[in-house]
């Protein structure tokens, strides 16, 4: 346990007083999220979106609609997305993500959220007068997710992953090489206790960097977090674990850094375009959203993003838990068995 | 006095070279032993096996009369020929990092004091000189008190003031009465430090014993040095010469009739130097090849 905590307290000592790698820990996530935000802010306030209910098979509004309805689909820059789910879509309007959800049936009701201005313009226009054309009104409460608020948690995550795979994986490689490994070796302590000491330090200064993270972004962009801190922090832990015992097995026996750093970005990159973090895969090719459920960060991204947007708890994100939970074994399993000094 | 450590017909071979060779020997308690050679003769495949960090193709290794098991690493010291620690970490915290390693360590400051590292105790380890890293490296190798101590080329790449001051260290650490297990290079090194050594060629000992026994079993006489453009032995010359250099070098047993001889020529004697065998000269003896080839 002594040979445990000196080596614990050494690799903190090492990553905090490495001053250029702890402020790009801190820089690279902020940097991406006001960037993105900057960028994508202006594109989603140019279309309207209205969620279609009880459309034709073939997606279109069919002939049963009523004329009103069928003047309204006319209109142009309002982008209709025929769905199955009311309830889904109704969330989506809580949430601004949907402007209005039409039902389309000759029951004419829509649900709009009063606090989006959107929704107002959209329903004057399906009026297309000063009453309400027969329509059956409803209103939905809940606050706009904008893309800062969809894009954190995966911001937060690839953070993650970027100082988990490096802090950990290209550590390991470096000791190899510049043969610390080898002093260690020398030594009475055991690869287990190296091993250990290396997770427990980079979960440590992986919670300090994101809670410093998610606590300043909050004061700064008041982001939605409707589910719990307990269970986010869990996931969270989870998927630095998972991260961690992956680039552990990485460098188990990797004996050049070029190697290394090649081998981390080919898990890196990957990760970072197809696990979901800038943009949603919904609407993706089949095989891709299937290559994206082997990265841990997709199913890391995914259980965050419910939890904070939707306020999903684990009773709803276990399978994405059980699947990082299950990743872990298999890399740390095979990492231990493969680790060279 | 009974063995500390011993190896029987030791044999690593890797692909395409056989390193070491059948080594057998073995380092009595309080000793201080020398492995010596040149580069590439064996030396550290042959310590690093004894160290338990390389596992041999054959042969065994006993310490204390029994294959080393979990409480070697306790009750040993080892510093690398090459190495390197944590980053950002002082001297001090090197210290103490590497105490936390072991059930039983010395104080910080006695550890300090013994390879005198007052002066740089707040350094971050990556800005040491290199005379500086050893000495830091041996107090690493000395936290724990250890029985034996292994120094692998402990003075590579040291300036000459540096070296000796590393010599006068190690010599106080065998005033201990610790047990040093040492490879070098250098065979200066090996005879001011060594009580016994074992000199390796091509993965194998071609001769051991104390430098002085080594040196008398092999030579008797001196060499007389000469500037070459003083003298060119002729044909018939009675005594064995050799050239390095600039300087020819003649080995007699009886200085006075050499002298005698060479005067009798008109040979100038102005730049004439005596010289005691030593153990560089018996690796040029044994070999046939000179020790930094």
């Amino acid at each position: 346990m002594r040979a445990f905590y000196a080596l614990f307290v050494a690799r903190n000592k090492e990553f905090l007083r490495d001053r250029a790698t702890l402020a790009w820990n801190f820089l690279f996530p902020i940097l991406a999220v006001f960037a993105l935000a900057l960028i994508f802010s202006g594109d989603e306030r140019d279309v309207y979106k209205v969620a279609l209910v009880g459309v034709a098979p073939d997606g279109t509004a069919g002939d049963h609609a009523p004329p009103p309805v069928q003047a309204f689909l006319k209109t142009r820059y309002v982008k209709f997305v025929p769905v199955e789910d009311l309830a889904e879509a109704q969330e989506k309007v809580r949430h601004h993500q949907f402007d209005m959800v039409l039902d389309v049936t000759p029951a004419t009701r829509y649900w709009v959220n009063p606090e989006n201005p959107r929704g107002y313009f959209l329903e004057r226009v399906l009026w297309g007068g000063g009453n309400t054309n027969g329509f059956a009104r409803e209103e939905l409460d809940g606050r706009r997710i904008r893309y800062v608020d969809w894009l954190l948690p995966g911001i937060l995550g690839i953070n993650m992953t970027f100082g988990c795979l490096w802090g950990v994986g290209y550590v390991i490689v470096r000791y190899r090489t510049a043969h610390v490994l080898r002093r260690l070796m020398a030594s009475p302590v055991t690869a287990f206790q190296f091993i250990a000491a290396q997770i427990a330090s980079r979960m440590m200064l992986v919670a300090f960097v994101t809670t410093v993270l998610f606590v300043g972004m909050d004061l700064v962009l008041d982001f939605i977090q409707l589910g719990s801190l307990i269970e986010l922090a869990f996931m969270f832990a989870l998927g630095a674990v998972c991260h961690i015992a992956l680039g552990i097995l990485i460098a188990s026996r990797t004996q050049s850094q070029e190697l290394a750093g090649g081998l981390l970005n080919l898990a890196t990159w990957p990760m970072m375009f197809l696990s979901g973090v800038w943009f949603s895969l919904e609407g993706s090719a089949d095989w891709l959203v299937a290559l994206a459920q082997i990265f841990p960060l997709t199913h890391l991204v995914n259980a965050t993003r419910q939890i904070m947007l939707d306020g999903a708890t684990l009773a709803t994100v276990w399978p994405e838990a059980a699947i990082m939970a299950g990743m872990t074994a298999v890399f740390l399993a095979a990492g231990s068995a493969l680790f060279r000094w | 006095m009974p063995a500390i450590l011993e190896v029987r017909n030791l044999v690593k071979h890797y692909p395409k070279v056989r390193a070491v060779d059948g080594v057998s020997f073995a380092v009595e308690e309080g000793v201080c032993f020398g492995l010596l050679g040149p580069n590439g003769a064996g030396k550290t495949t042959t310590v690093e096996i004894m160290e338990g960090l390389t596992p041999p193709t054959s042969g065994e290794v006993l310490y204390r009369g029994r294959p080393p098991d979990r409480a070697f690493k306790q009750e040993v010291g080892i510093q690398f020929q090459s190495t390197a620690l944590q980053d950002f970490l002082t001297t001090r915290e090197c210290l103490e990092l590497f105490a936390q390693f072991y059930r039983r360590s010395l104080p910080i400051d006695e550890v300090v004091q013994m390879c005198s590292l007052q002066d740089f105790i707040g350094q971050d380890n990556r800005k040491l000189s290199g005379g500086q890293r050893q000495r830091l490296f041996l107090a690493l190798a000395l936290i724990n008190d250890p029985l034996l101590l292994f120094l692998d080329e402990p003075t590579t790449g040291m300036d000459p003031q540096a070296r000796q001051n590393f010599w006068q260290l190690i010599q106080s650490i065998k005033a201990r009465g610790k047990t040093i297990l040492l490879t070098t290079h250098y065979m200066e090194e090996a005879y001011v430090l060594c009580d016994e050594v074992a000199i390796m060629d091509k993965g194998r000992i071609i001769a051991q014993g104390t430098p002085e026994a080594l040196l008398m079993a092999h030579f008797e006489g001196v060499w007389l040095e000469l500037p070459r453009e003083s003298f060119a032995p002729a044909e018939g010359f009675p005594w064995k010469t050799r050239v390095t250099g600039e300087i020819i070098g003649i080995h007699t047993a009886n200085m006075n009739e050499t002298l005698h001889y060479l005067m009798e020529r008109n040979v100038v004697l102005t730049d004439l130097r005596v010289k005691s065998p030593t153990l560089e000269d018996l690796f040029l003896e044994l070999t046939g090849h000179e020790l930094r080839s």
